[in-house]
């Protein structure tokens, strides 16, 4: 495990409208962990992620205050590129969402974007990306059935497999268990402390177990300030904040 | 008491929600029967494709509709060419770019043009369109198929625009979504995953605009011209077969060939018409299947 910082938060306020959704947040990314976000349900959690990728630009009426380094970097700035950003970070969403086109398909649509044509690349690529993400064996006889044909969990794992594809840095999780069933969940949360070797995760989640099982820094975010940020263990076992100790006790949430 | 009462609101209901069906079952087989005369004494290979139209003639009429076909057929193309960049240009602008406000203007102002009746639209073909292609092009007459589907091009964009909007509207955010993570900027998210996920409600909006020009009657009456011959340029006047009917209805004795002919020409539209929106229906099955969402 290094110490290396990836991604440096620094005094980030950020409105949707007049709501002030996210509070002075500073936080620090390090590089190969797994990073969770826990709090009750619109405390900022997920539009904290979402900053990382910039995939709240597409949201209107927002403005934000503040920067988010990446490798020393402020990602806001005017002359970086969102396509590059988005494809250094990856993300994966709480529903899955797979296209409506083959599971090929859905693995080639990141390359061919990037403007990689070749089919063997595509393919070679395809079969890596599905074999990290723990689907290949399951779907190798069938890359052109739909995607949208496989299971909740395997639909997952896709979206998970067409993230790899296009060979991210970073990886974001906006609850990637949310709509899934226990034992899917768990191959998840497997191949999400299995992928943190290669890349920096951060995973949104509303289950305290779950943070508590795949990652190594939590943060606790409570009606869009950040209320305690350390290693998961100390966030669960001996929390310096009360709110974060309420929380992490059931006590509400 | 009550539950008499019950029984009948049912009865009545359900009566009402059937009374389209009888409507056209009744349709159906009016058209039907009254085309059987010209059918047997014609034939149907030779009405469909002989091109000698006489039915006045006393000796010996002929019925042959396939320059009406041909008038129909490119009337439609030349509409739809009209009406496809149009109606889906403007589709994907209001999707696409329009902010919210000049979308909920937009919208409406497309409906407002549907809502525009067709004699209207025929009257400014004949008086404003047609004599401008005239002059413009310099041909003996603007009331030609070129105008004709201009004008019902124009007709189309409505049914066109606003059918395909819902298509790609039903589209759900997350494949966007999925598609800007992925570092897909706006065009490469509308080529590659909106339009395609939507591209069967669109073909669903073309086939329906197609079936709105086919069935039109007033415009291509006032604007076409209605030569009864196969035209030899997209400026020759034509006679699509709706305008036939309506033109040749009120001269035809009842009961005589001449008015079974015209019955049979309806029965033609009905059946083209009825497999476009058959075609249109089965699409849009198949695209909500593939969106996984319900029937």
């Amino acid at each position: 495990m290094s110490d290396e910082i990836r991604i440096k938060v620094e005094g980030v306020n950020f409105f949707y409208g007049l709501k002030h959704a996210l509070i002075d947040v500073n936080m620090n990314i390090y590089k190969n962990m797994v990073t969770a976000m826990i709090g009750p349900s619109g405390c900022g959690k997920s539009t904290f992620i979402r900053l990382i990728n910039r995939m709240n630009d597409l949201v209107a009426h927002t403005t934000l205050k503040g920067k988010v380094l990446l490798d020393g970097k402020n990602i806001f700035d005017p002359d970086v590129d969102v396509v590059e950003l988005r494809r250094k970070v990856g993300m994966v969403f709480q529903k899955p969402n797979p296209f409506p086109k083959s599971i090929f398909e859905n693995m080639c649509y990141g390359l061919q974007i990037n403007g990689i044509t070749d089919q063997k690349i595509l393919y070679e690529k395809t079969e890596t990306a599905l074999r990290k993400a723990a689907l290949w064996d399951e779907v190798k006889d069938r890359l052109s059935d739909s995607a949208l044909r496989l299971s909740g969990g395997q639909q997952q794992r896709l979206c998970i497999a067409r993230c790899l594809v296009v060979e991210p840095e970073v990886i974001l999780f906006d609850e990637p268990c949310a709509s899934l069933d226990p034992i899917s969940t768990r191959k998840i949360e497997d191949l999400i402390v299995e992928l943190k070797k290669d890349y920096t995760i951060l995973v949104v989640t509303h289950n305290m177990q779950q943070a508590a099982r795949i990652s190594s820094k939590a943060a606790f975010f409570l009606l869009g300030e950040l209320i305690e940020f350390g290693n998961t263990e100390d966030i669960f076992t001996n929390p310096r904040d009360k709110r974060t100790e309420d929380y992490v006790s059931g006590r509400f949430g | 008491m009550i539950r008499t009462r019950e029984n009948i609101y049912k009865w009545i209901f359900t009566v009402l929600a059937f009374s389209s069906l009888i409507f056209l079952l009744g349709i159906i087989v009016v058209l039907f029967v009254e085309s059987i005369p010209v059918f047997r004494s014609t034939g149907l290979f030779k009405f469909l494709f002989s091109r000698n139209w006489y039915p006045t003639n006393e000796a010996n009429p002929e019925f042959g509709i396939l320059s009406m076909l041909v008038g129909s057929f490119v009337v439609t193309i030349g509409a739809m060419l009209v009406a496809i960049p149009l109606g889906i240009g403007s589709a994907l602008y209001i999707h696409e770019l329009a902010g919210d406000k000049q979308k909920m203007y937009l919208k409406n102002i497309v409906e407002v043009l549907g809502a525009v009746p067709s004699i209207v639209f025929g009257f400014f073909g004949m008086v404003i369109i047609s004599p401008f292609i005239q002059q413009l092009l310099k041909i003996p007459t603007g009331q030609c198929a070129f105008t004709g589907a201009v004008v019902l091009g124009i007709m189309a964009i409505p049914t066109v625009c606003s059918i395909a909007e819902d298509a790609l509207s039903v589209v759900p955010k997350a494949f966007r979504e999925a598609s800007f993570a992925l570092g897909a900027n706006r065009w490469q998210t509308l080529w590659g995953v909106v339009i395609p996920a939507a591209g069967s409600g669109i073909s669903t909006a073309l086939m329906l605009g197609i079936s709105r020009v086919v069935g039109e009657t007033m415009t291509v009456l006032m604007v076409t011209g209605g030569a009864a011959a196969i035209p030899n340029s997209i400026f020759s006047p034509v006679r699509p077969m709706t305008s036939t009917i309506a033109a040749e209805m009120g001269e035809a004795v009842v009961g005589g060939q001449h008015y079974h002919a015209l019955f049979a020409i309806g029965f033609v539209l009905f059946v083209i018409t009825l497999v476009l929106n058959l075609v249109a229906e089965i699409i849009s099955r198949r695209y909500r299947l593939k969106l996984g969402l319900d029937l």
